[in-house]
């Protein structure tokens, strides 16, 4: 569904759901989402969203991040080697 | 302009949060036309900030007619959640599991055992189950305790719902029912002679031979004009809410409790500062601290809000109900637990006030023991 304007070259390779992926530099990770054509569910009903606002409002890109669940992946610029998975339903919480 | 025609009815009720919409609804279930009044979002609406407890265990120390009152309430919640959702659909999300308050130091263990079997003597004839839990057992009940908790007082009689979804059931069940909801109207003018009441409010005027002063802290200054006191005033709580989680909580704590959809709600502060709705670093900081200290893995969650709320509090911290010696027909109500206290005041109070006579058992709850040449 988005693909990458031309001018800008996509120089940083994350893994989204384990797979590689390059964005521009100052990409957010919801951005390598949005590429990746992925999104998360939710806690509740397990309905599927997908990054909506990009401006960390909605809280619909929630992903896990690095291993860190539930992060606003709008709000998170992508770096070389960050690991991305979209967030399924609840995070887990307790102790390790 | 000509003074607007009056609409009559048989009960108004001034304020239209837990406390105003659970007596009104109560009324409406005695067949009794009702109108509900409502300030508006100018009103400091305490209903909006609850923390969610159905709370039995720490209330009425020293006022046993409190602990009963408050354990009628707990006992009546059962049949409020199950009308509300037949009435309405909507599931307020009642649990009564029990609930734990944490001690963590030995003194703080110490006074809790000394307090909660005060409490049992204080139940007199009815039971009043309590264990004192150490940490080691405590820790096959809760998960991932933290080393500073030393152990907890457990009653069976606790619980939680969801205090937003209990106002909007209130409502929409009153309304079903008949009754008559006007917001934006803040009580202008007021009449009163014995059972028969007058205000005026929203440009429109109601008469009703019953009234109900259930506005919270808007109480202190309507009670004069209907024979009644309601020396309350403002004392300020503060709440953290995290993310949602997988239910992980099987109970509620004190100042700690999982919602149904996940997020832990974390409270709470009791704050002597007047009007004053702001947030304050250093407390919510407290408040973090106490709960990272009983479950360390809260840590790990993202805080995605916090209010304050102010509650309604009277000077010995406990209800007030009333009716006017001057003006019968006349009523208030006031408390600071409208959520615990829902289930008594739709199913308790509301037909006592439909009757015309408030039961001996809420006797200890008139303003006028706060009245020195009375009491004394």
């Amino acid at each position: 569904m988005f693909a990458l304007r031309p001018e800008r070259p996509a120089t940083i390779e994350v893994a989204v759901e384990g797979q590689p992926l390059r964005v521009p530099e100052g990409a957010s990770a919801a951005v390598a989402m949005l590429l990746a054509g992925i999104g998360r569910t939710t806690a509740l009903s397990g309905a599927p969203r997908a990054p909506y606002c990009l401006m960390g409002v909605c809280f619909e890109c929630l992903a896990e991040i690095d291993g860190v669940a539930n992060q606003q992946a709008c709000m998170v610029p992508a770096r070389p080697g960050m690991r991305i998975r979209a967030q399924r339903g609840a995070r887990r919480a307790g102790p390790a | 302009m000509s003074a607007p025609r009056t609409e009559s009815f048989e009960a108004i009720v001034i304020g239209g949060g837990l406390v105003g919409a659970a007596i009104a609804w109560g009324l409406c279930r005695q067949g009794l036309a009702t109108v509900l009044l409502d300030e508006g979002d100018i009103a400091y609406r305490a209903s909006r900030g609850n923390f969610g407890l159905v709370w039995v265990q720490s209330k009425g120390l020293g006022a046993p007619w409190y602990q009963r009152w408050t354990r009628a309430s707990a006992g009546e919640w059962p049949r409020l959640a199950a009308d509300l959702a037949t009435r309405t659909a909507t599931d307020v999300g009642l649990q009564q599991p029990g609930g734990v308050h944490l001690c963590l130091s030995e003194p703080e263990f110490e006074a809790r055992a000394e307090r909660m079997a005060q409490m049992q003597r204080e139940a007199g004839n009815t039971p009043y189950e309590y264990r004192m839990i150490r940490a080691p057992e405590l820790r096959d009940m809760l998960p991932g305790l933290g080393p500073d908790v030393v152990g907890a007082s457990f009653t069976p009689y606790d619980g939680h719902a969801n205090p937003l979804r209990l106002l909007h059931a209130l409502h929409r069940a009153f309304t079903e029912a008949g009754g008559v909801y006007v917001p934006e109207a803040k009580v202008e003018e007021g009449a009163a002679a014995p059972h028969d009441f007058a205000v005026l409010a929203a440009g429109r005027r109601f008469a009703a031979p019953r009234l109900v002063l259930g506005a919270g802290l808007g109480n202190a200054e309507l009670a004069p004009c209907f024979g009644l006191a309601a020396p309350v005033r403002p004392q300020r709580g503060q709440v953290l809410v995290t993310e949602r989680a997988a239910e992980i909580l099987p109970m509620p704590i004190t100042t700690i409790r999982q919602t149904q959809e996940g997020s832990l709600m974390i409270g709470d502060s009791i704050e002597e500062v007047g009007f004053d709705l702001r947030q304050t670093p250093p407390v919510m900081q407290a408040i973090a601290d106490r709960a990272v200290r009983s479950f360390p893995w809260i840590g790990e969650l993202s805080i995605v809000r916090a209010w304050s709320a102010l509650r309604v509090m009277a000077p010995d911290g406990l209800p007030i109900y009333d009716q006017s010696a001057r003006f019968p027909g006349a009523f208030t109500a006031n408390c600071h637990s409208g959520v615990t206290l829902a289930g008594a005041h739709a199913l308790l109070l509301a037909p006592m006030i439909a009757q015309g006579a408030l039961d001996p058992m809420l006797d200890p709850f008139t303003a006028g023991r706060f009245d020195v040449r009375a009491a004394s």
